[in-house]
This record gives C-alpha cells, structure tokens and sequence, in this order.
C-alpha cells in the first residue's frame, strides 16, 4: 500500500466524495436487507389501503367525485413515504450511532456529521420515494387512471422522504433506546398521520384543526400526489412544493445540529 | 503519496502530533488537564495510563470528535479543530471499542473506507487487496464482519485504518481483551507499520506491549503526562537497576513501606508485596525478598499508584 493516491478533502463543505461512500455504504447494506424492508414497505401500505378501500369503501363510495379506494390509494403513497423515511431515519440512526457505533467509524476518516446526515437523508428519501409508488400500482388495478402528472409522483415522494427522513434522525438524537422513539411515534408521526386527509377529506373536520394541518407536511404531500392523479392545481401546488422544502430544509438542518451534538463531545 | 498540496505539512515536519495545555472537561470531571505532548515524526509513540487517565479522550480530541476547552493541538501541520478534516484524511484510526459494520462483508468495509478515505478509484481495488492481505483475511472476503472471530476483527479494524495508507496512525488500546496469540500478531502488524516509516500513537494499559513497541512513552495520570521518555529512560530514573520485591501481610507491608519512607527509600505497592526501587543503591538494608531486574511496571505503578478508579 505505498503507493495509494488519495484526494483531499476539502473542510467546510459538503462533498460529493463523501455523500458518495454514505450512499455506498447504505446501498451496500441494502444488498444484504432489501427483501425484508421492501416487503414491510411495500405491503404495509397496500395492506392499509385494501383495507380502507374494500371497509370504509363499502360505506363511502365517493369523496369529492372520486372513488373512495382511488382517493384512499392517492393518499396511502404519502403515508408510505412518511412511515419509510421516518421509521429508517429513527431506528437506523439510533442503532448506528449508540449500537454499531458505524458514525464514530466514519467521523474518523475525513467526513463531517453534516456530509453524513446528507448523505443518509438523502438515500432513505430516494428510497421512500420509490416505495411510495407501490399503493399508486395497486390503486391502478381498482381504476385509478395513468395520468402524466403522476410521473411527478416519485419526485414529490423524494422530497417528502428527505423531510421526513431528516426528522427520523432528529428524533433519533434525542434518544439513547429504542423505546425512547415511542414518545415521536405516538407523539408525532401519528397525530401526522391522521391529520393529512388520506383516509378522510379535512374538509369535514373542525376549522382549527384543517388550519393545523396546513402546519403538516405530509398534508401537503397528499395534495400533491391527488393533484397529479386528479388534476393539478398550479398555484395552489407550488405552495405545497414550498411548504415540503420549507420542511426538508428545516428538518435537514435541524438533524444536523442535534446529530453533531450527539457525536462530538 | 499523497497528493494535496493544500493538506502538506506546513511547519514543524519532526513533529507528527503538538499539544499544548489541552484542558477538556465533561461537565464537573477533568478528563484531560493542561496535557502537553509532542509526538516526533516516524516515531511509535505509547501513551501509558491507568483506566480514566484520559488517554480516550485524547485520542478523540486528535481526530476532531471531542473539542478541546482549551490548548491548542495541531496535528500533521494542521490546527484542530480548524483543519480536522485535512489531519483526518491523512491518518488511519483503530478505536478501543470495536465500530466495525458488521453487517457489512469483509471486502465492503474496506471498500467503503478506501471511499471515505478518498482513494483514487483507479487505486481502490489494489488498496482493497493489500489490506486484506495485511489482515490476512484475504480468503474471509466475502463473509460478513460479524462472523469473523474477536482477533480477525480486530485486524479488520487495523486493516480498516491503513486502507489509504495513512502518515500517521492512532491505535487506542489495540489488543484490550484479546488472546496473548492474538495480541502478538497484532503486535507484529505495529512492528510493519513502523517499518514502513509510519508515525503511531499508541494507548494502552498494557505495560509489555509498551516496552515492546514504542520508542517513545508518555506515561499519563489524571490527565496529565507525569513522566515522558524512552522505556529505557524511565526505568533507570524512576526504578534504576534492580526492584527488590519482599512478601508480607497488609500490616507488615504497611510498616515496611512508612519505614523506607522515612529512610528516603522509593518504593511501589505490588498486589501481596511491597517492592523497592534503586534496589542496587541501597546498603544492604533492605528485607529479605527477591531481588530483579527492574521494569517499565515499576514505574507505571510509582507514578499513576497501586489503585485506580
């Protein structure tokens, strides 16, 4: 090894070598472990909608002129990007940091916490993104028609996995256990959940809360993803596309504050 | 070769690591306190101390995980924290407590770091091949980390560290738990390393694996370095020529030990004995007991004392 050539780094910033070997390593491990992850994100959330779909379908058949099962389909891509992003930010960056203690491993050759919470971000939003297309194939074989639009579906799954990804990692630096993250699932992700109008349209339900749901940013996914099936929404969309940046960037910094924090004594 | 002129050496190139009066605290303990170190380039330097001496910490601070409350450190020309990640690309790291990626085959591990690391890519797979080939776990390639035994990882995690074959490398407690086979093919791996004109810092606790390895020992307690100088060195000022070991109970242990006191006589509690330093000067006073050569023990145990927390 006496004649290995290296690059070097270059402090401050946020390199593409660097996000390069974290999404390297992430696509490494999912060699090893994408069969069980993508079943538990795929059937999950093709699961919750056969079950909302074939249920309350059977008492709702229409909301807003659609069928309840494409309306439910619509909205089950973006709790699929949430409960993908989250859960992997949460519990990966826990078991990482305090188990397997890989961060320590990496923060000792020339990457910075913030080119390692990019990079990880950034792999489970892409990854989140991708599963969150699975509920659209099945809510295609209960009639839901291909519209072009709906090739925007996994960028706006992408960006709201970035988000939500970013906030796993941020619950996870507030923890030392893993049942410590029951206070973010029951606290947070749920109440994010309900309050987004998957499963029900906000328009029935009191003002205060449809004003609090402008505050969600898996609210704004579920527009999105509707709007592209349904009909898009120029001006209104545009607003949703900032208020999911507004909540990536914000989340993606606030990660990296806590996540550095963590790490460095 | 290493080729970024930003990241060369811009001072004193004899002097791999600088520290001067680094003072780090974790809320009300003092883990490192005004701790001055200079570690010569080319050298395989071994920092001493009891558990809780602050020799983790210190290895921290030097790849910018733990920041300094005060002092200044520089490391391969670079100011840290400042110029952390520079100093970073140009050493290897082999921690106390195993962070390898178990769930990562042995091949991945060194791939992935040979990227962290920023080996050119026309260089990655020769790099991979010759770490593995360092480890000898050349035909555990393809298995994953977590099946090899506690040694084998434990090469891994070298073999991690010199993947870019870095100018300086820090081994903090390398052979803590392992097997005395193990622990020497460990230490014939070190032994290459210097070899090869690499500087190493090395922690530990073991006093043997010191003596055998370094050139050079600072020997720490309460954050402090309390002694500093070659194997040699130290053992002739601190022990002298021959130790002189006497067997007693607690309570005649005792007297003996406030009786040399009183005679000026420098002595170190050993388990069930009571040893004397610069036995060789002594008149011919001294207990019966076994008389030997005297050791780097005698003065790890003289200086950081018998009992540590």
């Amino acid at each position: 090894m006496s004649t290995i050539t290296r690059t070097p780094p270059r402090p401050g910033r946020i390199e593409p070598a660097a996000l390069a070997a974290v999404w390297l390593r992430e696509w490494t491990v999912n060699k090893y472990f994408w069969q069980s992850r993508t079943f538990a994100a795929v059937v999950e959330p093709v699961i919750m909608l056969l079950a909302f779909g074939f249920g309350f379908g059977k008492l709702v058949s229409h909301i807003a002129g659609i069928p309840y099962i494409q309306f439910v389909g619509t909205g089950v891509v973006a709790t699929s990007v949430l409960f993908s992003a989250t859960f992997s930010g949460m519990f990966d960056a826990l078991y990482k940091r305090r188990y397997q203690r890989v961060y320590d491993a990496m923060l000792a050759a020339p990457v910075d916490v913030d080119e390692i919470v990019t990079g990880e971000v950034l792999y489970l939003g892409t990854r989140a993104g991708i599963y969150g297309i699975a509920p659209l194939l099945v809510a295609f074989c209960f009639g839901l028609r291909p519209e072009p639009a709906m090739l925007l579906v996994p960028a706006i799954g992408i960006l709201t996995g970035v988000g939500f990804a970013a906030l796993g990692m941020l619950f996870a630096s507030f923890v030392t256990t893993f049942d410590g993250l029951s206070y973010a699932i029951s606290g947070v992700i749920t109440p994010l959940f309900l309050v987004a109008g998957t499963f029900f349209p906000l328009t029935r339900m009191p003002l205060w809360l449809r004003d609090a749901a402008q505050f969600n940013p898996l609210f704004h996914c579920v527009q999105l993803v509707r709007h592209c099936a349904f009909g898009l929404h120029p001006l209104a969309d545009l607003g949703h596309v900032g208020a999911l940046v507004l909540f990536a960037l914000l989340a993606w910094q606030l990660a990296i504050w806590r996540t550095r924090a963590r790490l460095i004594d | 070769m290493y080729a970024a002129p930003d990241s060369r050496p811009r001072a004193d190139t004899t002097t791999a690591i600088k520290l001067s009066g680094v003072v780090k605290h974790f809320g009300s303990l003092v883990a490192v306190d005004g701790l001055d170190l200079e570690v010569p380039t080319g050298t395989c330097f071994g920092l001493l101390g009891p558990n809780g001496a602050g020799k983790s910490t210190t290895m921290r601070m030097l790849t910018g995980q733990t920041i300094a409350d005060a002092g200044s450190l520089s490391v391969l020309g670079h100011e840290l924290p400042r110029e952390s990640k520079l100093a970073r690309a140009r050493m290897g790291v082999c921690p106390q407590e195993s962070n390898l990626d178990i769930d990562l085959s042995v091949r991945a591990v060194l791939e992935v770091f040979a990227r962290l690391y920023r080996v050119a890519a026309d260089d990655r797979d020769r790099a991979v091949a010759a770490a593995l080939a360092l480890a000898g776990l050349g035909e555990r390639a393809e298995d994953r980390a977590a099946k090899l035994s506690g040694g084998m990882q434990r090469r891994l995690l070298i073999a991690r560290a010199l993947i870019h074959d870095p100018e300086l490398v820090l081994l903090d407690e390398p052979t803590v738990g392992l097997d005395p086979q193990v622990r020497q093919e460990l230490w014939s791996l070190i032994v290459a390393l210097r070899e090869r004109g690499a500087t190493v810092l090395m922690s530990t606790h073991y006093i043997e694996e010191a003596e055998r390895l370094t050139d050079h020992v600072a020997i720490m307690s309460k954050g402090r370095v309390v002694a500093e100088g070659s194997p040699r060195e130290l053992i002739a000022h601190y022990a002298g020529v021959e130790s002189h070991d006497v067997l007693g109970s607690p309570q005649e242990l005792e007297a003996l030990r406030g009786r040399a006191l009183a005679d000026g006589l420098a002595t170190r509690a050993s388990g069930p004995a009571l040893t004397y330093l610069h036995a060789e000067t002594a008149d011919g006073s001294l207990p019966t007991g076994r008389r030997r050569a005297a050791t780097l023990e005698d003065v790890f145990v003289h200086l950081t004392g018998e009992y540590v927390e």
